[in-house]
């Protein structure tokens, strides 16, 4: 027999390894493989890798690409939490149809985009018969730079609101009814109760869907590639098309290092503004 | 305006002026299924369609309910085989993930023992690193080892990615259960394995399948480490996005569609559990 002590610890002993294997120790493979070149160290992968020419374009778009998305997946979802709590039929419906985009993949949501933004699309189709065209027009042309933002922004708003959403929805779920009341009795406006009440008592759940979310808006790819090939490079791309195409895994490992640093100091900015005491994530 | 006047403006707003807000709000609720819907119906639009209606220009809103652009898909070389290898390491990831996952989290939901903190930090942490970059130092690892290009090692890889999210989300299943069954169970001559087994398993299944259901959506739409990790042994998203450049609209929009009706389907079957688990396993 298994001594109750000992329990918990093999039960956790599987999990564990399997973490320490397939999740710490290729993390510090990363970074060692990004310094190193035949055993010695060396700072050359980060130097071919800064005066590749694409580097600067692909650090540039992946920050305006997480700068522009965040924020208007935080504020939509705050809208959408908000009129959904309010809800008194039909709220299990709504629910479903928003957060059906938490199955649908990068890659899948480019494709999707792309078959409305693309030259034959179903956009320029509607422009057609609004008589606004009377041509496919290219919309997503190598050299139009707003052009190609835009459709990366839509589609990733589009994909990945869902998941802040859910988080929030969660989150406003354990926030007592009493507090608004209280607030409505003395004279709150439903502005004012959402200001003073509802955002700071949020706060963990804001704080878990920035982080979740931050981190994931640096991994852009698939949705980038799908929508405009190589036309707006940026870090993942990059990465991948040095360990696939260049076969040169130390300045992929160079890539990933910068994608690691920003996450990590993301992460770190969050948890200190944001501060939640242990009590409140209850 | 003094606090009272507004107290009473707030209580008495005129009934018009409040359904007419109610009905905004509707509209804007309305709007945004819309939103979600219309590009999903679209893609959707374009698989049901000829190829040739698919390419062509300016689109219709319905499709010409013709198989012809589906069938193209099916049929173009290594289609059928990499949607059977995007399933076969789904079900692995499942498996391992649920296998790995439940015993910790039975063991966080049950005990209280020195390192439980230590080990959820570990859990957590991987919330802040971007998990598909593991796929770099893994496909020197696996070439060592004779798992490239194989379907177990980016199982391996994608049960990182689901691996955390299955340990909260038991936990916080087994937790709902309360210990004095299994306490019951134990007096009524059970060991603790067959407690387990017969009474606590048999509650939190709906719960466990759920959590195998996002196990298996999280590995069906990664590509990152689909892309890096496969050569011969491609994935659906592995051969969609490694074929981009090369392959013709109607082959994209029926991959798209063929990508997210299963994820779809799945997610409507667990649709009662998103909140519940998702909103706590990510608290």
């Amino acid at each position: 027999m298994i001594s109750k002590r000992a329990l918990p610890y093999l039960l956790l002993l599987p999990a564990t390894v399997f973490l320490i294997v397939f999740f710490v120790l290729p993390f510090l493979q990363v970074a060692w493989y990004a310094v190193t070149d035949d055993g010695g160290f060396t700072l050359q992968h980060f130097e071919t890798m800064r005066q590749d020419w694409k580097f600067m374009p692909a650090l540039t778009n992946t920050f305006l690409l997480v700068i522009i998305i965040v924020p208007i997946q935080i504020a939509l979802s705050l809208g959408m939490a908000s009129l959904v709590t309010k809800m008194k039929t039909g709220r299990e419906l709504v629910l479903y149809i928003w957060t059906i985009p938490l199955g649908i993949s990068d890659l899948a949501a480019g494709l999707i985009w792309l078959s409305i933004l693309d030259q034959t699309g179903f956009m320029n189709s509607v422009l057609f018969h609004l008589g606004v065209v009377d041509q496919p027009v290219n919309h997503l042309l190598y050299n139009d730079y707003p052009a190609l933002i835009a459709a990366v922004v839509l589609a990733e708003v589009w994909r990945s609101t869902a998941i802040v959403l859910v988080v929030l929805v969660a989150g406003m779920g354990l926030i007592p009814k009493e507090y608004g009341e209280a607030a409505e009795v003395f004279g709150a406006s439903p502005w004012k109760r959402f200001i003073k009440v509802t955002l700071p008592l949020l706060r963990p759940s804001l704080q878990t869907a920035l982080i979740l979310r931050t981190i994931l808006a640096f991994e852009v790819f698939a949705v980038a590639v799908a929508l405009t090939g190589t036309n707006l490079p940026v870090l993942m791309s990059e990465t991948f098309h040095w360990q696939f195409d260049l076969q040169d895994r130390h300045v992929a490992s160079a890539y990933a290092l910068v994608l690691l640093a920003v996450s990590i100091a993301f992460t770190l900015v969050y948890l200190r503004v944001l501060r939640v005491r242990e009590e409140e994530r209850a | 305006m003094s606090a009272v006047t507004e107290t009473e403006a707030a209580a008495f707003v005129p009934a018009d002026a409040r359904r007419a807000g109610r009905m905004l709000n509707a509209a804007i609720i309305i709007l945004l299924c819309v939103w979600v819907l219309l590009p999903i119906y679209l893609v959707l639009v374009n698989a049901l369609s000829d190829p040739q209606t698919v390419t062509g220009w300016p689109k219709h809103f319905v499709p010409t309910f013709d198989l012809g652009s589906l069938s193209f898909f099916i049929s173009y070389a290594g289609v059928l085989k990499a949607l059977g290898n995007s399933v076969v390491v789904a079900v692995l990831t499942m498996v391992l993930s649920l296998g790995f996952g439940a015993p910790a989290g039975y063991a966080l939901a049950r005990f209280d023992f020195p390192g439980k903190g230590v080990f959820r930090l570990l859990v957590l942490m991987t919330r802040a690193f971007p998990l598909p970059l593991l796929a770099l130092p893994l496909a020197v690892m696996f070439i060592r080892t004779g798992l490239d290009d194989s379907l177990f090692g980016l199982a391996l890889v994608h049960t990182t990615l689901a691996l955390p999210f299955s340990v909260l989300i038991t936990a916080s299943l087994f937790s709902g259960i309360p210990f004095e069954l299994e306490e019951a169970a134990w007096t009524l001559g059970c060991t603790r394995l067959q407690a387990v087994r017969k009474v606590v398993l048999p509650l939190a299944l709906p719960g466990i399948a759920a959590s195998g259901v996002f196990a298996f959506v999280t590995s069906w739409n990664e590509v990152f480490a689909a892309a890096v990790l496969t050569i011969r042994n491609r994935t659906l998203t592995a051969f969609l996005i490694q074929s981009l450049d090369v392959s013709p609209l109607p082959l994209k929009f029926a991959g798209a569609a063929v990508l997210v009706l299963p994820a779809l389907i799945f997610l409507f079957a667990v649709r009662k559990y998103l909140f519940s688990l998702w909103g706590i396993a990510n608290r």
